[in-house]
């Protein structure tokens, strides 16, 4: 499993900088002998190629040939990293072909997409192997025309020696330059910004014309000679194991070839219990599946339920929380002392990531080894859970990254890859296994619920002098359960003189792990709705107030408050803040969160009519991700579908839990937003000289809080659970 | 049972079981992967298809009930002047994210477009809402549809600008 920090300390993020660089370009800095990134080149073949390392490779007729080695799940990773490479290689992007790498990290180093992290961990190395690439095709020409290699530069693939007005296409000295020795990546020259010629520039994604024209591209979409289909039920209680099945009534089906129970162990990101149906078409095995009458041993999760949890959760409420999380000044006798107290229960749900392309992968386990083709967000770790589960090694698992439809971080786990490989190897042909809907929303790791019980104390000016959260999550043993943590950081908590975050816990027998932005996603709402409910019961401008709250511009453990400062004020301005008279029903709210080492300030405008029914009418957002937005179109595209996204999560978004089983089945009762729900969204960059950073998450948290504060400056109404309740609202 | 059904423009003869959904028969059987699955159920409209022009959900419509209508999948939607168009401005707008649901939301905008030239905003509102788009493109499909129908792409319903 991948730790991604959902705050990212600046020295987080630079251990990881590091761990990146050994096995990316940087690993030429460490070791001189083997390195991964070049050891392709070294083979004849390669160089008649024209392999110039593990990314690039250069036809004879000028066709570059770049390696794109994460998972692309919709965030525009397969069209940007190539980008970086392409830069610093110093071609045209139309002279650009790029390949799906295999899963292969002693060749490519990490390869997953979670946490905003792959343009700060490639963001370096890979204009390094770029410019590497292209400062071994100026070796070549340099000692083609017997000149020195300083008097050489390049431009649009070519190599030109001015002096004498000569120069040679890439095409023509790649298979020279592939026999050269790789420079010393650390003190390769890089490009100054101010010549780039493709990062900053806006560029399609490079699937986009096999996507319109309905290419196979996806997992859902691979065919294998001989493949049979599979569906694999499991206990709609978690953990619960499959006790004795119909199996020969279902074996009698059309199209059957076999139903097995799987034993299954008790981890859920592994192989667990179920019935696997295995038929000539999946259709004819999803409609078996109907006639299945299975025994589960429910395990001991079964009376679990979501009310049942927000009662305990109230109950804790009253007592001291199990541990202190951040505890600074004397909490207790200043809100004593406060002129002003408020105090307020917030919560979120459980909720799903649902993402459109069910879970699915294909699988082919023949003569101890398996290929397998799948949907995922973290190859790496589904490879050794894989050779772990099937008993073989590492080695043994070859995986190719399909496109994925969908990811925000569902696809982090891998238990559909290794429920694929087990059923191939029990049926001894290539196998592709696929969720129906209902399995995707009754089996996922879901973004878990949170209880906070809040209390604030202001003095008469009204400024915050006393914040206090009591968190009621879930984990056991003192250790909160994925995605379900809360740290010392969480604004406002070293921004006020007094004040305790606390936690206790409920233990959960229900998979949990990241959601687009983990941890914030929750918490922002929370955080900024309180913060919202402090300004307003002060009787200040929220806007203005949290500039207040954030106070000088500083360095505040990671937390650059002058960048915050500076989005906050844009989007004030862009939105018009406080410069807009006040429609029938109508209102603005604003919020800010810092997640994923991106600074993020939102506000939206929102109508409520009859009946309590929200229009949302406009998201204006302001982010600051650093010196560079790499490919603006694409940057765009996410921040609006962020945004969007979390419009979507607060309006209709809930898995409740019943006698230890999901309530919702399908996108009836999940609801995802629609067309006619989505306002338009504005987004501004801010560019600041920062390292750029990721943009998949850090735009979703503040539009939670800034839409619930924009309906309370509507109605008066405060929004503190979520989805959002439109009664409450009439 | 055997069938001949029309699919972008070529007879298909195929056997299946009568309940067996058109998404299902022209993935698997007919090997167009086009047409997506995303619920089984007619919620999200990934698997939008043509039939006779009309946007269906393929995986509710079975086999049985596709009779000799002329079925169009996003594989062969660029035949039509429409399709072609909105392929076009799905490009030159940037829509796709993850991609999935395009195929569907493409297959429903065509549709429109072929009724209705000039779309409002109201009117995308109604043709699309049924097609889910997980990552959210919807500013973009809304810019793309107008852009496919030669209109200016400003959201008339933002009150903003």
């Amino acid at each position: 499993m991948i730790a991604i920090s959902n705050t990212g300390s600046q020295w987080a993020s630079r251990r990881a900088f590091l761990r990146a660089s050994v096995a990316v370009g940087g690993g030429l800095l460490l070791d001189f002998s083997m390195p991964a990134v070049f050891a392709a080149a070294k083979a004849d073949t390669a160089a008649a190629a024209g392999t110039l390392n593990a990314f690039v490779q250069i036809s004879n007729d000028g066709i570059v040939t770049i390696m794109s080695k994460n998972p692309e799940i919709g965030q525009g990773i397969k069209t940007m990293l190539p980008m970086l490479i392409a830069e610093e290689l110093d071609v045209d992007w139309s002279s650009v072909r790029i390949e799906q790498a295999l899963s292969d990290p002693a060749r490519y180093g990490q390869q997953f997409a979670g946490g905003s992290r792959a343009t700060p961990l490639n963001w370096d190395a890979l204009r390094r192997v770029g410019a590497a690439a292209r400062q071994m095709l100026v070796t070549a020409a340099a000692q083609t025309w017997s000149v020195p290699a300083a008097e050489c530069a390049t431009q649009s693939g070519k190599v030109l020696h001015t002096p004498s007005k000569r120069s040679m296409s890439y095409g023509r000295l790649a298979s020279k330059a592939a026999l050269l020795p790789p420079p010393d990546l650390a003190s390769l020259p890089l490009k100054d910004p101010n010549d780039y010629k493709i990062i900053g520039k806006s560029v399609a994604g490079v699937d986009s014309p096999l996507v319109v024209t309905g290419q196979p591209l996806f997992g859902i979409d691979v065919t294998v000679p001989g493949m049979l289909y599979a569906v694999f039920a499991k206990s709609p209680v978690f953990g619960g194991t499959a006790v004795s099945a119909n199996l020969d009534a279902i074996k009698s089906q059309p199209g059957i070839r076999d139903a097995f129970i799987v034993r299954g162990g008790a981890v859920f990101n592994g192989l667990a219990s179920g019935v696997a149906i295995v038929a000539t078409h999946w259709w004819l095995a999803d409609k078996a599946r109907d006639l299945l009458e299975v025994v589960w041993d429910e395990g001991a999760t079964a009376s679990q339920s979501t009310e049942g949890f927000a009662r305990q959760a109230v109950q804790l409420s009253a007592q001291a929380p199990a541990a202190k999380v951040a505890s600074e000044g004397d909490v207790i006798q200043a809100l004593a002392a406060s002129a002003k107290q408020l105090e307020a229960a917030y919560s979120y749900p459980f909720i799903a990531h649902a993402t459109l392309e069910p879970q699915n992968c294909t699988a082919h386990v023949q003569d101890g080894k398996v290929e397998i083709w799948a949907p995922t967000q973290n190859p790496d770790a589904g490879r050794k859970i894989v050779a772990k589960t099937l008993g073989i090694t590492d080695a043994d698992v070859t995986i190719h990254m399909t496109r994925c439809g969908g990811g925000f971080g569902r696809r982090l786990m891998n238990d559909y890859m290794v429920e694929a490989a087990w059923i191939s190897k029990q049926v001894g042909a290539p196998v592709k296994l696929l969720w129906n809907r209902q399995d995707d929303v009754q089996h996922d790791f879901y973004r878990p619920a949170g209880f906070h019980f809040f209390k604030a104390g202001l003095d008469s000016a009204g400024k915050l002098q006393a914040f206090k959260d009591h968190f009621v999550s879930f984990g056991e043993n003192g250790k909160a359960a994925s995605s379900a943590d809360l740290n010392a950081n969480e604004f406002p908590a070293k921004f006020v003189a007094n004040v305790e975050l606390g936690m206790s816990l409920m233990p959960l027998g229900v998979p949990t792990g990241p959601l687009r932005a983990p941890g914030s996603n929750g918490l922002a709402f929370v955080f900024q709705s309180f913060i919202d409910e402090i300004a307003h019961a002060a009787g200040q401008d929220p806007l203005q107030y949290r500039l207040a709250l954030l106070g000088e511009r500083r360095v505040v453990g990671s937390f650059d408050t002058g960048r915050m400062i500076d989005v906050l004020n844009l989007v004030g301005e862009k939105s018009a803040w406080g410069r807009r008279p006040p429609g029938k029903g109508s209102g603005m709210g604003i919020a800010f969160y810092y997640s994923h080492l991106g600074y993020f300030a939102e506000v939206v405008h929102a109508t409520v009519g009859a009946g309590g029914r929200i229009s949302v009418d406009k998201v204006w957002v302001v982010g600051d991700v650093g010196s560079q937005i790499i490919n603006p179109t694409s940057a765009e595209n996410q921040v609006q579908g962020a945004a969007l996204d979390g419009i979507g999560e607060a309006l209709g978004q809930v898995i409740t839990l019943n006698n230890g089983r999901v309530v919702q089945r399908n996108f009836d009762d999940f609801l995802l937003l629609r067309m006619n729900q989505a306002p338009p969204v504005e987004v501004h960059f801010l560019k600041t000289d920062h390292p750029p950073t990721g943009l998949g998450e850090p735009a979703l948290p503040p539009v939670l809080p800034a839409l619930c504060n924009a309906l309370f400056a509507a109605t008066g109404v405060r929004i503190r659970s979520l989805p959002i309740d439109p009664k409450l609202l009439a | 049972m055997q069938y001949t059904i029309h699919v972008n423009g070529k007879a298909q003869g195929l056997e299946a079981d009568p309940q067996m959904p058109l998404l299902w028969v022209l993935r698997d059987v007919l090997d167009l992967k086009g047409t997506k699955f995303g619920c089984g159920k007619s919620f999200c409209g990934a698997c939008t298809v043509h039939l006779d022009g009309v946007p269906t959900r393929s995986c509710i419509t079975p086999i049985s009930a596709v009779g000799s209508a002329a079925v169009t999948t996003i594989e062969a939607i660029a035949a039509t002047p429409a399709g072609r168009a909105v392929q076009k401005a799905w490009l030159a707008v940037d829509v796709v994210q993850c991609g999935y649901c395009q195929a569907g939301q493409i297959m429903s905008a065509s549709a429109l477009l072929a009724k209705k030239p000039k779309p409002t905003d109201e009117d995308i509102d109604q043709a699309m809402s049924g097609n889910i788009c997980r990552c959210a493109t919807y500013t973009r499909i809304r810019a793309a549809i107008k852009q496919a129908a030669g209109q200016p792409t400003l959201d008339t319903r933002d009150k903003f600008l």
